[in-house]
């Protein structure tokens, strides 16, 4: 028992290094996960709080290019709205319209793009609606899904994250693929697994899909700047040039389906029955 | 000993909010950031107690963690350069280090130079390591280990060079 004492004493050091290291690499291992329960994130109120007072200074540098977004968002929606006006004859009640989709706003307080796995944190928590796995977009494209969410503030897994698999489609003929990002340019992110029959051209438009509940069908996401077939020549690989600037992210959109626990229930019944 | 015990807790402050606020967003050449938090541990008073350092090294590279969402690989990375630094101040400094006689303000530049190159390589190698998380990657890792290491190291010099106190 001394003796075991004694080692103790004598290595302490090495003993306390150790077991902090394999904490760190418990909490890395998780990092590398997509369903993790992580314990260090930036959804809290220390972060939170530094980031937010950090974008209150900062997003006024911003200002202008925000401006123009939302002046070109406000423009694209002003043409839709005018010219549907015509064909649609019956107006609808809103005031019993609810839909299947519901849209909160949030300001981005931080954003990474420069690292293999990059989040955004934003400024708006589960007091604001925001819940874990809810759609992340902006006017022009998409940007992510809702990770960690605390009162005030919530993490986002960009789609610049090697973790990130996000349901899409070509435009034009609706063949599906899984889009990924290979770590290296914030700009270009891949769309795998598309099979090789699908008419792939330079320059058509991905939009996502509608298998998952995440996020509506059809949000833009980037056009194709190349494409080869992959080693198996069954499925073609796609780089895709995002419409998005990852970089500079200021306002972004969250939308909640409001279907998705129907639709998840009636899932897990099919497959419990199987 | 109170008096080194609050300018080592300002510079841990100090240290998070630059890297947190500034040295994170650099994005040189896209993904190039430096990480001069590590003079925390550089700079860590060299007489004291190692099991300290190893304690003060884990809380530093954690809080840095969950500002970035990384998991533990700041803190793994920190907890390594911390525990190697004995070693690698025997190598550099020899007998003063035994004696316990040496200000990182006061020694010459080169000796400096090497102890903080050796460091912050051991450093940046483990963070890319577990950032990469696959050693099929290895030139990608050694690449941005080389990029960011040098930045830092600039960064480092600078900042002791500007802050360092001299006492004759």
């Amino acid at each position: 028992m001394q003796q075991i004492l004694n080692i103790l004493i004598k290595y302490r050091n090495f003993l306390l290094f150790f077991v902090l290291l394999l904490l760190s690499l418990f909490f890395t291992i998780q990092s590398h996960s997509y369903h993790r329960s992580k314990f260090v994130n930036s959804a809290n109120f220390l972060s939170g709080g530094i980031y937010t007072s950090l974008d209150d200074v900062s997003s006024y540098f911003d200002l202008k290019i925000h401006n123009d977004q939302l002046l070109e968002e406000n423009n694209m929606l002003r043409q839709q709205l005018f010219n549907t006006l015509d064909t649609v004859t019956v107006r609808q009640d809103t005031s019993t319209f609810t839909g299947t989709y519901k849209f909160f706003k949030a300001r981005v307080i931080n954003n990474n793009y420069a690292l293999r796995d990059n989040f955004i944190t934003l400024r708006a928590g589960r007091r604001d609606g925001i819940e874990k796995d809810l759609g992340v977009i902006t006017s022009k494209g998409i940007v992510g899904v809702i990770d960690q969410v605390s009162t005030k503030f919530s993490t986002v897994v960009s789609i610049l994250n090697s973790n990130s698999q996000i349901n899409a489609k070509l435009q034009k003929s609706g063949h599906f693929g899984i889009l990924e990002w290979d770590g290296k340019d914030p700009n270009i992110v891949e769309l795998v697994d598309v099979q090789e029959k699908a008419p792939v051209t330079k320059g058509d438009t991905i939009v996502t899909g509608g298998m998952s509940t995440i996020f509506p069908e059809g949000i833009g996401i980037g056009t194709i700047s190349s494409f080869q077939l992959d080693a198996s020549e069954n499925y073609y690989t796609i780089k895709i040039k995002l419409f998005n600037d990852m970089t500079n992210i200021g306002h972004v959109y969250i939308i909640k389906n409001l279907d998705r626990k129907e639709i998840e229930t009636l899932e897990e019944q099919t497959r419990d029955e199987q | 000993m109170n008096n080194n015990f609050i300018r080592n807790s300002l510079r841990f402050i100090l240290l998070i909010l630059a890297q947190v606020l500034i040295f994170n967003h650099i994005n040189f050449l896209g993904f190039v950031n430096p990480y001069p938090y590590v003079l925390f541990i550089l700079l860590f008073p060299i007489g004291d107690n190692r099991a300290m350092l190893i304690i003060c090294s884990f809380l530093l590279g954690i809080t840095l963690d969950m500002f970035s969402n990384s998991g533990g690989m700041h803190a793994a990375a920190s907890l390594v350069m911390a525990y190697s630094r004995p070693w690698v101040l025997r190598s550099v400094f020899g007998v003063a280090y035994e004696y316990n006689t040496i200000r990182i303000s006061n020694i010459s530049f080169t000796e400096r130079f090497i102890y903080i190159t050796i460091l912050v390589l051991v450093h940046h190698f483990v963070l890319f390591l577990l950032e990469t998380f696959n050693v099929s990657d290895i030139l990608y890792i050694l690449k941005k280990t080389l990029f960011s290491g040098i930045f830092t190291l600039i960064l480092c010099l600078i900042f002791i060079t500007l802050f360092s106190v001299k006492r004759k």
